[in-house]
């Protein structure tokens, strides 16, 4: 029999269900527990928390669910990865070898701990030597922002992944390595595949993509019959089962909600889908026009075909900038005339705001119940409205006038059109906004920076 | 609306408009400023329909100004399109204001679109979702 590797994702997202990985690790085989944590604004959030707190920085879910599941991975060799490091990888490390003595198993867990993909600390010197790390967007140079920047992390790939898993971690933990080198680093790990195996690389690649969303490719949110999606009070997340040739079959544990079918798994491929045609990734580019789906069997799709190419010689950067401040005001207006109630209150609020001096960059206004999701293409809403949330955003760089937006919302339930509820959680809160700025680097910048040590228990 | 004028354009008696919803399912994401939808065949039959009628012209039209540019591609293996819809999140990610500030529910705005069918194919459809 062709021996094959279980990778089992367990989160899709910081937040996603706290259950998954635990239910991942017992309800059946599983190799690897892939956990994924990491979006393009999280490395942020994580940065504030270190700036308050040194020891924090990273997915405090990961230590706590690693406790809950350590015996079980030890007692049946389950290993994991993660980036669930965010910014303080080796706060992480340390969080999960306490946890593991905790609960009786000193000695017996190795952390793969892989650094080198924060280069907040080296901005200055890589601006310095021309490094120009120009918003992919917009072209604005870095040197525009310095000062705002609050975090900077290079996406690496799989292969500190690889090396770790090769020095015997039972447990890696990253910063922003990919979401799919999570997954492609257990392969290239146990089946040995050549890095420069461009379209076994564009295999685990898709694996991983497939599987990084957790439940989203296992019935979560699809859209294709979801009335027939039963069970997901306890969503079977999704497993791919990868053979030695790159193909692989996607499933999910017996006995869970939810369905692996040939829908849930397409609908997974095109999300957050740039062009098809070339799916970059540190590790290589697949091409996402080759993949072939085909139904075999209950909850089982088979994945195959893939062709990738070569990875390119520069790396995506995630930095994080702090933009100014937003916040967003809500009320809610009842039958009769609920929509007109609702424009009514928006005009008073605009004339109150532009009356006070206040200067925004943005107050936008949108009628939840007519047209918040679908704008002008919802079409003219039914007159007979049973309510409609009236919601006021407003964005601005400094954060006077955004606080004191946040003080005019209250007073229209007295002072306003009538029928009107659904204030009881008090002010809006200001937020302030950290704004993404993907740039590329050079990998030769990178690379030698990135290292791996084992820390044991 | 633009979308009717255009579709009247390829109209002959034998064609019909019907929502693409009947047609495919979909789902969109977001990078940046950027939603994408990707336009999957309910049928391996519609699949030609798709590629043929959802045209980038099309959707561009369907959204009006609620975007600044759109991008499309075809997946004939999956019978899938995608849709790069440019400055559609109104800053994206973190900056916007928008309830979908993520473009999440984008795919099934583009499902609301009206595409010309066979009417033979119209009346199947339309008698399958009849209320």
């Amino acid at each position: 029999m062709t021996r094959s590797i279980r990778v089992a994702a367990g989160q899709g997202f910081w937040g996603d269900w706290l259950e998954a990985p635990v239910r991942q690790v017992n309800d059946g085989p599983i190799d690897y527990l892939m956990m994924d944590y990491l979006a393009e604004v999280t490395m942020s959030i994580m940065q504030k928390q270190k700036g308050r707190n040194p020891a924090m920085g990273y997915a405090r879910d990961f230590p706590q669910v690693m406790e809950r599941i350590l015996p079980v991975m030890v007692e049946r060799g389950i290993r994991v990865t993660s980036n669930a490091g965010g910014v303080n990888p080796r706060g992480c490390a340390e969080a999960v070898l306490e946890a593991a003595r905790r609960v009786g198993l000193r000695g017996k867990v190795r952390v793969g701990l892989v650094t080198g993909d924060d280069i907040l600390g080296r901005l200055d010197d890589l601006i310095a030597r021309g490094h120009a790390l120009a918003d992919m967007d917009t072209g604005r140079p870095l040197s525009n922002i310095r000062d705002k920047v609050l975090s900077a992390n290079a996406y690496i790939g799989m292969a500190p992944i690889v090396t770790a898993l090769d020095q015997g971690a039972d447990i890696v933990i990253t910063g922003r390595v990919t979401d799919t080198g999570l997954t492609l680093g257990p392969l290239v790990h146990e089946f040995g595949w050549d890095p420069d195996d461009w379209d076994r690389i564009a295999a685990g690649t898709v694996a991983g993509h497939i599987i990084e969303c957790g439940a989203q490719s296992s019935g979560g949110n699809l859209l294709k019959d979801w009335r027939a999606v039963k069970g997901l009070e306890n969503p079977g997340f999704p497993i791919a089962d990868v053979s030695e040739d790159g193909s692989f079959v996607i499933t999910k544990h017996p006995g869970t909600g939810g369905v692996v079918n040939v829908a849930s798994v397409t609908e997974q491929l095109v999300y957050e889908m740039g062009d098809p045609h070339s799916y970059i990734t540190p590790d290589g580019v697949a091409d996402f026009t080759t993949i072939q789906l085909k139904q075999a069997g209950k909850d089982r799709v088979r994945v195959s075909g893939i062709a990738g190419g070569p990875r390119t010689d520069m790396l995506k950067v995630s930095i994080a900038w702090f933009y100014g401040y937003k916040a967003v005001g809500t009320l809610v207006y009842s039958w009769p005339d609920a929509f007109e109630k609702a424009r009514a209150a928006d005009a008073i609020l605009r004339k109150r705001l532009s009356a006070l001096g206040l200067e925004f960059e943005q107050i936008l206004t949108e009628y939840v119940g007519v047209d918040a999701t679908h704008g002008a293409l919802a079409g003219p809403p039914d007159p007979d409205l049973p309510e409609v949330q009236l919601r006021v955003g407003v964005r601005a760089g400094e954060k006077e006038p955004v606080e004191r937006f946040t003080r005019e919302i209250a007073p229209l339930v007295l002072t306003g059109p009538p029928s009107v509820t659904g204030f009881a959680g008090g002010r809006p809160q200001v937020e302030e906004i950290v704004a993404y700025w993907p740039a590329l680097v050079d990998r030769r910048e990178i690379e030698p920076h990135i290292a791996v040590e084992i820390l044991e228990a | 609306m633009p979308v009717k004028k255009a579709a009247a354009s390829a109209l002959t008696e034998s064609v019909q408009l019907v929502p693409l919803r009947y047609l495919a399912h979909a789902r969109s994401g977001d990078k940046g400023d950027t939603a994408n939808v990707g336009v999957i065949a309910l049928e391996p039959d519609y699949w030609p329909v798709l590629r043929q009628e959802v045209t980038r012209e099309r959707v561009a039209r369907h959204f009006g100004d609620m975007v600044s540019g759109v991008e499309r591609f075809e997946l004939p293996n999956l019978r899938a399109l995608n849709f790069l819809l440019h400055g559609a999140l109104d800053g994206g990610g973190t900056l916007s204001l928008k309830t979908d500030a993520q473009g999440k529910v984008y795919s099934t705005a583009l499902l609301r679109m009206e595409i010309p069918v066979a009417a033979s194919l119209a009346a199947t459809l339309l008698s399958r979702h009849a209320p």
